[in-house]
């Protein structure tokens, strides 16, 4: 329900619908319990003896390839082991309380909300009704992503694998568990350190022993809450942090961590166009106005440069008109006063000579 | 070297064509060994270290820097800074070039590289930041590609199909910053999912902000960094607005790059503060914090101020390069440095070198592609039959 709630989110999301805001919203205050009349293991630590009859089981029920060390030879179990692509699970010693050794299953904890699940961007991974964290390796792209993810370092990739390589982890024997069998190594475990059923029986079981054994055992079961609960839980006379279990996950469910970043998605794609085409909008106007007021400012010194060349023209024709008025003036004073001497001339020279007169009246003109 | 490497119809084995037909052999061989042989064959790939530089380089680092596309597009046809005009085009190529390389690189890292469209065509996990980095890359390879097809239609003489595309201009624009905004992020939030591996110092819920503000930061600086890159090797393929731009686009992207990185400064100290994580600062991992944040934040803030108040065009390209590897240092301590810090010693990565090889690969793959497009193509000049769109 969970998982398809948030795709069924992611999609909302994606479209920026506003259905999304109150479904996220209901998302943060409502916590998820788990599929009710889950499946789950408790693994009681103080019950291990270290056999690694669970590793061989496990081995032997999931067909994984022949161990280099055989299950039988209890000296690797001091060594820091992890989960490999050919090894769902391994058994590590820590050294306890006045040396006794402690040992502690390690496997997929098939969280109640797996962040493999909730990273991976083609859904090979699917949180089953019955319990398990199931994976599909027919879709895989092998981004690895799921690795990174994961809180418990659990998932493996079969890096040698040059075609077809997957991603490793325990199934909780999945297939096993529909059958009505146990899970390999449940049903291998000769101390009962391994019990499998209902995960509400199991959380109640683990609380009675703690209070019937306040002593014996440290007042907490891992996994009920760790990073928002698993379906493998953990009873211990020691510390967890002690015994290689960390204590600083949180009880907070992997998808919340990304779920702000999500949701920020939507907001982006609705928001940023707007705030964008407002900056282009502003800055196309500011380039209008000015250019605007350059038009403006260009017609201004024009229309002013044509006023003043109007201005001189007048000016210039005025004093050419002038000029012209006072060259005619002149010159009609001139011709007068050349014809005044002429006629002054002529009288002098007498009325015998006056047709040479005229001629030089025309002359002077 | 700058006069052999940079022009056509020199000798085939000049020094450039040597080396870098040394590397891309190399490369080839690497590639058919990481194909045929799996990834154990090639990587130091462990269970506890699923993601290496293929990641942290070729992904994280490659996105980061080819942001100076959406950087540019976005500063000119938005903002409207147009004097930059001539820097979009090569920042727009180096951003195609940069992108579509992340995606080779990615068929490299992924298990099976052919089911790389799975995401889109078979099962959407929309819950996870990594389908939407996926969504926004493959979208914004196609806006890029569309957005730099003008230089290539231009080139084969396609004007009506040229045409169209430049009319498509703003709306790609836009929607590359909203992409560039969605990817950049997620490429921070997807370390979000793991508290409990990456060191607190750099754990913040801020990591979609940081890894976008970087981005910007980088963008700009890659743009000064590659137009000095240009500058030296191609000014005989610039016009002169090209020419031109030597100096502005240093003195003007180096301005914006100082504001942007003070602001980043600022926001890691919140980010320190809101987290409470000073008493880490006292570590050694909060000594390697303080080196990346004062010496690759606060130092590159304060040359390209110095810089651009001196119009000191040679101090500003330095400082671009500067800020450009405090990018790379930036992204390689959240995806490997700073990421399993509580693992012992003998469990954490370091990179085979035949990783290296392969990014160094396909880095030389994308500047021989740059060199063949820029010796061919009008990016660094305008085409003479088309005006300044």
């Amino acid at each position: 329900m969970s998982l398809s709630r948030r795709k069924f989110l992611g999609w909302i999301g994606a479209a920026g619908m506003t259905a999304a805001g109150s479904k996220a919203s209901a998302a943060t205050t409502h916590h998820f319990e788990g599929y009710p009349d889950s499946m789950a293991v408790l693994h009681d630590t103080t019950l291990c003896i270290g056999c690694r009859r669970c590793e061989a089981a496990c081995n032997a029920v999931n067909e994984l390839p022949a161990p280099e060390v055989p299950f039988t030879d209890l000296t690797v179990l001091t060594n820091r082991r992890r989960t490999t692509s050919k090894a769902y699970t391994v058994v590590n010693q820590k050294p306890g309380k006045g040396g006794r050794p402690i040992f502690v299953k390690n496997q997929c904890n098939h969280c109640l909300e797996p962040a493999c699940a909730s990273v991976c961007f083609v859904q090979a991974f699917k949180k089953t009704k019955e319990g398990a964290v199931v994976y599909d390796a027919s879709v895989c792209v092998g981004c690895r992503y799921c690795m990174v993810a994961c809180p418990f370092e659990i998932p493996t990739y079969e890096y040698d694998n040059a075609f077809s390589p997957k991603v490793m982890k325990c199934t909780m024997c999945h297939p096993r568990v529909l059958e009505g069998k146990l899970p390999g190594c449940v049903e291998s475990c000769p101390t009962e350190a391994l019990v499998f059923g209902r995960r509400d029986d199991l959380l109640k079981i683990a609380r009675q022993r703690i209070v019937r054994r306040p002593e014996k055992y440290v007042d907490h079961i891992y996994g009920e809450r760790e990073m928002g609960g698993t379906s493998w839980l953990y009873l211990s006379g020691e510390p967890f942090d002690a015994i290689g279990m960390r204590m600083d996950l949180g009880v907070t469910p992997a998808p919340e961590l990304t779920a702000g970043a999500l949701g920020a998605v939507p907001m982006v794609v609705g928001l940023w166009p707007v705030l964008l085409t407002g900056i282009y909008a502003m800055s196309k106007r500011k380039e209008k106005i000015a250019a605007e007021e350059k038009a403006q400012a260009v017609a201004a010194a024009l229309a002013e440069a044509g006023e003043q060349a109007a201005a001189r023209l007048d000016a210039t024709m005025e004093k050419a008109k002038q000029e012209k008025t006072a060259a005619v003036e002149k010159a009609v004073k001139e011709a007068l006063a050349a014809d005044a001497k002429a006629r002054a001339v002529a009288e002098i020279q007498g009325a015998a000579q006056a047709p040479e007169g005229a001629a030089g009246d025309e002359k002077d003109e | 070297m700058s006069e052999n490497t940079a022009t056509m119809g020199k000798p085939i084995f000049s020094l450039f064509n040597i080396v870098a037909g040394a590397i891309l052999l190399m490369g080839g061989i690497l590639t058919i060994l990481r194909f045929t042989q799996g990834l154990d064959a090639v990587t130091n790939l462990s269970d506890y270290n699923p993601w290496g530089i293929w990641i942290g380089f070729d992904l994280l680092v490659g996105v980061a820097l080819a942001a100076g596309g959406f950087v540019t597009s976005a500063a000119v046809y938005i903002f409207g800074m147009k004097r930059y005009h001539a820097a979009v085009r090569p920042a727009i190529l180096t951003g195609f070039l940069g992108y579509a390389l992340v995606v080779l690189a990615l068929h490299y890292d992924v298990g099976r590289p052919w089911r790389l469209p799975y995401p889109f065509i078979m099962q959407r996990g929309t819950t996870s930041l990594l389908f939407e980095v996926a969504a926004c890359v493959a979208l914004y390879l196609t806006v890029l590609f569309v957005e730099f097809s003008p230089a290539a239609l231009e080139w084969l003489g396609f004007k009506r199909a040229r045409n169209i595309v430049v009319k498509l201009t703003m709306l790609l624009t836009i929607f590359g910053v909203v992409l560039s905004t969605l990817h950049q992020s997620s490429l921070g939030a997807l370390f979000l999912i793991a508290p409990s591996k990456l060191h607190p110092l750099w754990y913040t819920p801020y990591l979609p902000i940081y890894f976008f503000v970087t981005a910007v930061i980088a963008g700009l600086s890659m743009v000064i960094f590659e137009s000095t890159l240009s500058h030296r090797f191609f000014s005989h393929k610039m016009d002169a607005a090209h020419l031109a731009e030597k100096d502005t686009v240093p003195l003007g992207f180096g301005k914006a790059a100082s504001f942007v990185l003070a602001g980043y400064f600022i926001i890691k100290v919140i980010g320190i503060s809101t987290g409470n994580t000073w008493h880490y600062l006292a570590t050694g991992y909060g000594a390697w914090y303080l080196v990346e944040l004062l010496g690759f934040v606060a130092l590159p803030a304060f040359l390209y101020a110095v810089g651009v108040r001196d119009k000191n065009v040679t101090l500003i390209r330095w400082t671009a390069a500067w800020t450009v590897l405090g990018i790379v240092i930036n992204r390689f301590n959240i995806c490997l440095v700073a990421f399993n810090w509580h693992l012992p010693a003998d469990e954490r990565y370091f990179p085979h070198w035949m990783e290296i090889g392969i990014s160094v690969f396909i880095v030389t793959l994308g500047i021989v592609i740059y060199r063949f497009i820029v010796t061919r193509m009008p990016v660094l000049y305008e085409h003479p039959d088309y005006d300044a769109h």
